[in-house]
C-alpha cells in the first residue's frame, strides 16, 4: 500500500495557484492542517484569525457574499461545535460559498474529547443547503477541493492529514454524490456502505470474509449531503441479511442514519446493522486503540457478521490484509495531536 | 453642515421617532426606545453620511420570495442602500430589532414609499419585524446578536483587497457588545488593518433585561475598544454635527468607532415611566394605548420633538438677518 505524507498541505498550494479567490483562513492550528506551504506560498491569501472561530466563520460568510471564495480550516470539532450558530447564521441561511475544512474526524486524533468530531455529520448534516463531504485516502484529498469548489454553497469537509494511504486510483478522482463500487456480487450477503477511514477497515474484513464464502458488496460514500443512492437500495433489497455501514462517527446521525432513513423511505425490506460509535463519547488514545475498543475496526465488522450469519469462521487479526498504522510522534505531522 | 441642514437632518430625525411612536400605538407594541436612541445617527447616516445609490423615487419592498436555497438566489434589502456598487458603501444593521427605526429612516429620507409601513411584520412580507438580508435596508443577516461585525469585517477585507472606495458602514447597539464573537471581530479587523470599516454604536444603556450595569457591565467601553486596537470617538449620540464630522474624518489605518452617547427617551420623555424596562414597548391595558395615541397625536401636531431649539436658533438667525438688511437699508 503507498503512504503519502501531507497531501492536502502540497495539493492545496498547487490548485489553488490560479484561483486568486480563493483564501485559507486558519484559527492558529497552520501547520497542524497543513496550511503551512500555503500561508508561505500566497501570503496575502492567507489570513491567520487567532483562536476565535465564531468571528472566522461570520467573517467568512462576509467574504463569501463578495465574491471570494473562503477555506476555512482547523480541527473538525472548533468548527461546527464553537461555531455553529455563526455558521448556520452568516453562512449556511444565504447559501454563501464558505469550505470549512475539519480536520481530525472522529477517532483520528489522541486529543481526547475535546479535539475529536464524533458528532459533526450529525450536526452539519442538519442545517439546510449544507453539503457534506468525507475523504478516505490520499486520491480523495487531493481531489476533494474541486468537488467542493464546484459546490456552488457552503460545504463541510471530513478532512484526513499527515500520512495517507492510497487506497484509489489517482486517475479516479472523488466525483460529487457519486459512490465508489469497490466490489459488487450478484447475489451478495451484505451491502457494506462505509466512509472515510473506516473504508480501509471494511475492504480488510470484506476480503478475509471472502474467503470464508461470505459475499459482500462494498460502497465507499465520500458525499454524506446529499445522499442519493437507489442503487443501493437496490442492492439492499437483492441482499441476503441486509445491509452494514461502517463509520467513524457515531452512529446517531452519521452515514448510519442516512442509510437508515434512505431504507425506511426506500423499503427493501431489509435490516441494517451499523458499525460506528455507540452513542458514547471516546478519549485520548491512538487511532488503532480506539478503533478496537470502541468497535470501529476489521475485527468488529466481522464479529458483527459472525453474529448475523451465526457462524465462526476464526478469522484472527493477522490473517488480515496489511494496515498501516502511523506512528503517533511522526515528522508528517505538526504536533503529536 | 449648515444650520439649515442641520434642522432637515432633526427634523427627519423627529419624524423616525414619530413614525415609530404612531407604529407602536397602531400594532399595540414596538422597538420604540431604539427609535428615540438612534433616530438622530440614522437620520445623519442617510441624509449627510452614506455614499447611497441615486433613486428616482422611493422604492417598495417585494413580497418575500423563498428563502435562499439552490433554487433560490439569496436577495438582499441593499438596493435600499448602495446597492453593492464599488463606490457606494456597504451598509449593516447590526442589531437586527433595530429594523423598525431603520425603516422608519428610509422613509423619512425618501428611499422607500410610506405604505411599506403598513406590511411590518404582516405574512409574506419582507419588512420583517427582526429584519433579515431581505428586508429593505439591510445587507446581511444580523438578527442573533454578535455576527453583524464578523459578517461587516469580512466585507471590509473583500472591498479593501478589491480597492473599492465605498466603506463599511456598521450600526450597533450597545448590548451585544456584551458577546465574546463582537471582541473577536475588533481584534481581527484591527489587526488585519480594516480602516475602511466605521462601527457607530447606540450607547444608550440599556438591554432587553434592564439598565446595562445591572446585567453586565460594558464599561469603560471606549478604553476597552481602545486596548482591543480600535481608533475610538465618544460623542454626544444626539449630535448630528459630531457624528457628521466623525464620520467625514480621514480613516486611519485602523477600524473606526463612535460610541453614540444616547437617551432612550429622547423626544418622548413620557417613556421614562417605564424606566429601567425599555427593550419593548407593549401596552397592558387599552386605557394605556390611549394615552400613548393622546401623546402621538399631540407631538405630530406639533410638528417637532427634539428640533424645537434648532428651529427657535434658526428663527432667530432670521430674524437677526432681517434686522440686519433693515439696518442696511435704513
Amino acid at each position: 500500500m503507498e503512504i503519502l505524507k501531507k497531501v492536502h498541505s502540497r495539493n492545496i498550494v498547487k490548485w489553488a495557484k490560479n484561483k486568486k479567490d480563493v483564501y485559507v483562513l486558519s484559527a492558529d492550528l497552520t501547520s497542524s492542517v497543513e496550511a503551512d506551504l500555503f500561508r508561505d506560498t500566497y501570503p496575502d491569501r492567507f489570513l491567520s484569525m487567532g483562536i476565535a472561530e465564531q468571528n472566522m466563520l461570520a467573517f467568512a460568510g462576509g467574504m463569501a457574499r463578495e465574491g471570494l471564495t473562503p477555506f476555512v480550516h482547523t480541527f473538525a470539532v472548533f468548527i461546527y461545535r464553537r461555531a455553529f450558530d455563526q455558521i448556520a447564521m452568516s453562512v449556511a441561511y444565504p447559501n454563501l460559498p464558505v469550505k470549512m475544512v475539519g480536520f481530525l474526524p472522529g477517532v483520528l486524533t489522541p486529543g481526547g474529547a475535546t479535539h475529536q468530531a464524533i458528532e459533526d455529520v450529525a450536526v452539519m448534516r442538519a442545517l439546510p443547503n449544507m453539503t457534506i463531504l468525507e475523504t478516505g485516502d490520499a486520491t480523495e484529498v487531493e481531489s476533494v477541493l474541486d468537488v467542493a469548489y464546484k459546490v456552488k454553497g457552503p460545504v463541510y469537509i471530513r478532512m484526513l492529514r499527515g500520512e495517507i494511504p492510497r487506497l484509489f486510483d489517482p486517475a479516479e478522482p472523488m466525483q460529487f454524490g457519486k459512490a465508489r463500487v469497490l466490489n459488487e456480487e450478484k447475489k451478495p450477503d451484505f451491502v457494506l456502505v462505509s466512509s472515510g477511514i473506516c473504508t480501509e477497515e471494511g475492504m480488510r474484513a470484506r476480503l478475509a470474509l471472502a474467503d470464508h464464502g461470505v459475499k459482500i458488496t462494498h460502497y465507499h460514500i465520500s458525499t454524506l449531503k446529499p445522499f442519493d443512492h437507489p442503487e443501493i437500495m437496490e442492492a439492499i433489497a437483492n441482499s441476503k441479511y441486509g445491509c452494514i455501514t461502517f463509520e467513524n462517527h457515531s452512529i446517531i446521525g452519521g452515514l448510519g442514519s442516512i442509510v437508515a432513513e434512505c431504507m425506511a423511505e426506500a423499503g427493501p425490506g431489509k435490516k441494517l446493522y451499523r458499525i460506528g460509535l455507540k452513542d458514547t463519547f471516546v478519549h485520548g488514545a491512538s487511532k488503532a486503540y480506539l478503533m478496537k475498543e470502541y468497535g470501529i475496526d476489521a475485527m468488529s465488522m466481522i464479529a458483527l457478521v459472525e453474529g448475523v450469519t451465526g457462524k465462526e469462521y476464526g478469522i484472527e487479526e493477522h490473517d488480515l490484509a496489511e494496515t498501516y498504522t502511523p506512528a503517533i510522534h511522526s515528522d508528517a505531522k505538526a504536533e503529536a495531536l | 453642515m449648515n444650520q439649515k441642514q442641520e434642522l432637515e437632518v432633526r427634523r427627519a430625525a423627529d419624524r423616525i421617532r414619530l413614525r415609530v411612536l404612531e407604529h407602536t400605538v397602531s400594532q399595540n407594541g414596538g422597538y420604540l426606545s431604539q427609535a428615540c436612541s438612534s433616530a438622530d445617527l440614522f437620520a445623519t447616516l442617510y441624509m449627510r453620511v452614506l455614499k447611497l445609490a441615486k433613486l428616482d423615487k422611493p422604492l417598495m419592498p417585494k413580497k418575500f420570495k423563498a428563502v435562499p436555497g439552490p433554487k433560490q438566489k439569496a436577495v438582499t434589502g441593499a438596493r435600499f442602500n448602495g446597492n453593492g456598487s464599488p463606490d457606494c458603501d456597504s451598509f449593516i444593521l447590526s442589531p437586527a430589532q433595530y429594523a423598525l427605526v431603520l425603516y422608519a429612516a428610509l422613509i423619512e429620507t425618501g428611499r422607500m414609499d410610506a405604505r411599506a409601513m403598513k406590511e411590518y411584520n404582516k405574512d409574506g412580507s419582507s419588512v420583517e419585524m427582526i429584519g433579515a438580508e431581505h428586508s429593505p435596508g439591510m445587507e446581511v443577516t444580523t438578527g442573533s446578536l454578535g455576527q453583524g461585525i464578523s459578517q461587516a469585517a469580512g466585507i471590509a477585507f473583500a472591498r479593501k483587497v478589491r480597492g473599492d472606495k465605498g466603506r463599511v458602514v456598521v450600526m450597533l447597539s450597545d448590548g451585544e457588545c456584551q458577546s465574546g464573537e463582537f471582541w473577536e471581530a475588533v481584534q481581527a479587523a484591527s489587526y488585519h488593518d480594516l480602516g475602511n470599516l466605521i462601527c457607530f454604536v447606540d450607547v444608550n444603556g440599556f438591554q432587553c433585561d434592564g439598565k446595562m450595569t445591572t446585567v453586565m457591565n460594558l464599561e469603560p467601553f471606549d478604553d476597552r475598544l481602545r486596548a482591543f486596537g480600535a481608533r475610538v470617538f465618544r460623542i454626544d449620540g444626539h449630535d448630528v454635527q459630531e457624528i457628521e464630522r466623525i464620520a467625514k474624518m480621514r480613516p486611519s489605518k485602523k477600524p473606526t468607532f463612535v460610541l453614540c452617547d444616547t437617551d432612550p427617551t429622547r423626544g418622548l420623555p413620557f417613556l421614562k415611566e417605564r424606566y429601567p424596562k425599555f427593550h419593548y414597548v407593549r401596552f397592558l391595558d387599552p386605557k394605556d394605548r390611549e394615552r400613548y395615541r393622546g401623546y402621538y397625536e399631540k407631538l405630530a401636531a406639533k410638528g417637532d420633538l427634539t428640533a424645537t431649539a434648532a428651529i427657535e436658533a434658526e428663527k432667530a438667525a432670521a430674524e437677526k438677518a432681517a434686522a440686519h438688511a433693515a439696518g442696511k437699508e435704513a
